[in-house]
């Protein structure tokens, strides 16, 4: 019958109107700067840097490889590697990012430059009130605004933070160890030679 | 007291022009008629853009705008303050002049219908013999209108979107006149002031409206679906169908001028519904017979608020229609129809006052809206949507 949908249209926006009084589920607006929901595990949008310890220069995992920015699909990470070397979490002299640069304004937030990196200095924030009055100057992030400590990773990101936390534990583990290996030889070998040597 | 709230505007008008010589008088008493109906509708359209904007949210199950002032009530006049301050663009290659006329010409015709419609007892701005004629004669232009701003912008969306409002509203146009005409035959009268007399009688307690008769109801659904195309509204909206083509014809227009369209369209609104609500339910007269004390402008603003809200409605729950779905609706379903119901008003007409004409009026109409409905959806020219996709 011609009509029939208008007719069973209409109860229904009727139904949907007289609703959204009665029942609060229905309406699933989230007044947002009020109220917000916490955001889910996986979300991610703009590249931070991870730092360990209490000093963000010092801490820096970035050791400058500049795998990321060769990575970077709209190039938008500018690196300038240091001159000098400084110890990294295994105590092996590492370059450091000089300057570390994201226009935050060209990241597309694909999160390639967290999947290159070898040394798990790169992650992706959850950050998103980002705006600012000059868009040039303000979506430009140096290194001191790109770091942030490992407790703010664990914060965002638990389950991948222990995964990584862990891994880098092992992987420190097995450099002392392989460390004390090599200085246990060296010892070895020295207190061999004066034997040798007085032959 | 009642008597005097019933006609507090006829006597504060003549209160006022009592001021001036005698000469001035009937020129000021319809300069501040004029006055009053330019002040009036524009603020019911802020109130009405209100209305639209929460229902439709709450027909969506959103809350619908609530930072502006209490509850959002302030939101129009943010909006108006926001298109007041816009830049008001010109495109490079428009035809200025044109482009500058176009919503002049849309929100003047639009204003000119109001000058006819009783809006209550002794409240017609024009007392017209013909009045029924007049406003359809100054509402032509809207049409003019709405092609001058799509040609005018020199842009192809705003061109097929006058096209479309062109081809739609010369189509429902028939139909909306044709429906109108067999109140016409019944009244007797083109004048909108007699005919609202005509509805104003009560038997039992109830009213003597057209629409609780069976050409009267048949008239009515028609005239609303027309009016609803006419005034370019949802589900017939496209000639400005955002998903296809922008904003169809006013694509082009920004600030103040956009204003004026959107103005423009919601007075049209307006206007249309105050006439049907004139023809069709009665104008001014109360509902019940002991509701006659009531202020019979109360009653038309009543009844036209509840045909906003009936728009609003339609609009919270109907998709657009294609526009050869439009086109077939208007031509081989609506105008047979609409000319059925002026054979039907003449029958009414004729039979006398028994029984007699109800049954046979309401069966024939029926019978014709089923046989009708029914061989149209078998030609697939109405009903459900069905997409054939190519390859």
């Amino acid at each position: 019958m011609l009509g029939e949908g208008i007719l069973k249209g209409l109860a229904e926006t009727a139904k949907n109107f007289a609703g959204s009084f009665v029942s609060a589920e229905r309406l699933t607006t989230v007044q947002y700067p009020e109220e917000r929901i916490a955001p889910i595990e996986a979300t991610r949008d703009f590249p931070f840097l991870v730092y360990d310890g209490a000093d963000w220069e010092a801490g820096l995992r970035c050791v400058a490889c500049q795998i990321c920015e060769k990575e970077c699909p709209p190039k938008c990470i500018y690196i300038e590697k240091s001159t000098d070397k400084k110890p990294d979490f295994t105590g092996k002299p590492q370059f450091y990012p000089a300057r570390f640069d994201i226009d935050i304004s060209v990241c597309m937030s694909c999160q390639i430059c967290v999947e290159v990196c070898p040394f798990e200095a790169i992650k992706m924030d959850t950050e998103f009130e980002l705006s600012t009055e000059d868009r040039f100057a303000g979506l430009l992030f140096d290194r001191k605004q790109l770091a942030k400590p490992n407790e703010h990773y664990r914060k965002i990101h638990p389950a991948e933070a222990a995964a990584v936390d862990a891994r880098l534990a092992a992987e420190k583990a097995k450099a002392g160890a392989r460390a004390k290996a090599a200085s246990d030889a060296a010892a070895a070998k020295a207190a061999a030679r004066p034997a040798e040597g007085g032959d | 007291m009642m008597e005097t709230l019933d006609q507090i505007f006829v006597l504060l008008s003549r209160w006022l022009v009592g001021f001036l010589p005698a000469g001035w008088q009937t020129a000021a008493g319809v300069v501040l008629g004029v006055a009053a109906i330019v002040c009036l509708f524009p603020a019911l359209f802020a109130l009405t853009v209100l209305l639209e904007r929460k229902g439709l949210g709450r027909m969506q199950n959103r809350i619908g705008p609530n930072r502006v002032g209490p509850f959002g009530i302030l939101q129009p006049v943010a909006d108006g303050l926001k298109s007041l301050t816009k830049e008001d663009i010109v495109p490079t290659r428009a035809d200025g002049v044109v482009h500058f006329l176009a919503p002049l010409v849309l929100v003047t015709a639009v204003f000119m219908g109001f000058a006819v419609l009783p809006m209550g007892r002794n409240m017609t701005l024009v007392k017209m013999d013909a009045s029924l004629l007049f406003y359809f004669a100054v509402g032509a232009p809207t049409e003019l209108s709405i092609f001058m701003a799509g040609w005018s912008s020199r842009n192809k969306y705003s061109l097929l979107g006058a096209m479309r409002a062109v081809a739609q509203m010369i189509s429902y146009e028939v139909p909306l006149l044709v429906s109108t005409v067999a109140v016409v035959m019944i009244a007797g009268s083109l004048s909108l002031d007699k005919i609202v007399e005509a509805q104003n009688h009560y038997t039992w307690g109830l009213p003597h409206w057209y629409i609780f008769t069976p050409w009267g109801f048949a008239g009515f659904v028609l005239f609303a679906i027309a009016a609803t195309a006419e005034t370019n509204r949802s589900p017939f909206d496209l000639p400005e169908g955002e998903s296809e083509l922008v904003a169809g014809y006013h694509t082009e227009y920004s600030g103040f001028k956009f204003a004026l369209f959107f103005l423009g369209e919601y007075l049209g609104m307006f206007s249309v519904a105050g006439l049907g609500a004139t023809l069709f339910l009665g104008g001014w007269s109360a509902p019940f017979s002991f509701l006659g004390w009531v202020p019979s402008w109360i009653w038309f603003f009543a009844k036209l608020l509840l045909a906003m809200c009936a728009f609003i409605w339609l609009r919270g729950t109907l998709p657009r229609l294609r526009q050869d779905q439009l086109m077939n609706f208007a031509w081989k379903f609506v105008l047979p129809l609409a000319m059925l119901n002026l054979m039907v008003a003449a029958l009414w007409h004729f039979l006398g006052h028994g029984w007699a004409r109800w049954v046979i009026c309401s069966a024939i109409l029926a019978v014709s809206y089923v046989l009708l409905a029914w061989a149209e959806m078998r030609g697939r020219r109405l009903g459900p949507r069905s997409y054939r996709y190519a390859g």
